[in-house]
């Protein structure tokens, strides 16, 4: 039997889209800072599991790795660096909120109208992992941008470290 | 009824709505870089759920890259916030209208 057509997968699957959205409503919309934060993680980590109901090992993992342990640390590290969060009275105000609503709106509807008018033809990968495909297509049909991936990092990387630095002289 | 491919869609479309009402609602550097991550999460999504669907797996290689590029540019982002904070003390959008006539 197919393990995506099982109830339990389906309800679970529902767990995980509500888990998802919510959390985003919550980073998108509350006013405290450090609860956006912990909404993000939140999402991070149900988008991971929808990647698993997908049959992506490989991505999941990463999705766990990088998102929730390595830009979610930094994100709330710039956080803890820069932000009152401990002030209990610090609230930050959303701007233009009916101009933005609905234009949210509209383009959820717009996304909404593409995908269901869209004749999707479905042909399901078997449900095979995808680790080895993934590591055999980076290293034949993808090696170039592999290798351009490993110099945008290295240049993010000494590019992040020159900005954030303190300028000598320019000690307080 | 099973879970199909449009499911995914629907999902990944509320939750790039959901980013883009962030970005432009919310004032903080910080939050507009959160909802930036959402917007490139929902995108992610759905490259899985078509690489699922559509029986080629050259979907999530492309996602693969571009949680490379969303790494780098978090990277650079929050360095360039934490340099902007050092110059003007403050998060908001409204501290960065130099360049505005």
């Amino acid at each position: 039997m197919n393990v995506a057509s099982s109830l339990f997968a389906q309800i679970l699957f529902v767990v995980f889209a509500l888990l998802t959205v919510v959390s985003a409503a919550v980073v998108v919309f509350s006013p405290r800072i450090i609860h956006s934060a912990f909404g993000l993680l939140f999402t991070f980590c149900g988008v991971a599991a929808l990647y698993v109901f997908l049959y992506a090992d490989f991505l999941a993992v990463t999705q766990l790795l990088i998102y929730v342990g390595g830009i979610l640390i930094l994100i709330i590290f710039g956080l803890l660096l820069t932000q009152r969060v401990m002030d209990s009275k610090y609230f930050e105000q959303s701007h233009q909120r009916i101009a933005a609503g609905v234009l949210g709106v509209v383009l959820a509807g717009v996304l909404f109208g593409v995908v269901l008018a869209t004749p999707w033809t479905q042909a399901p990968r078997p449900d095979t992992p995808t680790t080895e495909i993934i590591g055999v297509s980076l290293l034949t049909q993808y090696l170039i941008p592999f290798e351009m991936a490993s110099m945008l990092l290295l240049v993010a990387l000494i590019g992040a470290v020159w900005l954030a630095r303190t300028k000598r002289g320019h000690h307080e | 009824m099973t879970i199909q491919l449009s499911h995914y869609l629907l999902l990944s479309a509320v939750l790039f709505s959901i980013g883009v009402a962030g970005v432009l609602t919310r004032k903080n550097l910080i939050v507009i870089f959160m909802a930036l991550e959402l917007m490139m999460n929902a995108v992610n999504l759905s490259f899985v759920a078509l690489a699922r669907y559509m029986g080629d797996s050259a979907g999530q290689v492309i996602v693969f890259f571009v949680i490379c590029v969303a790494a780098a540019e978090v990277a650079v982002g929050l360095a360039i916030l934490i340099a902007l904070w050092r110059h003007k003390g403050s998060m908001h959008t409204d501290a960065l209208a130099v360049m505005k006539w």
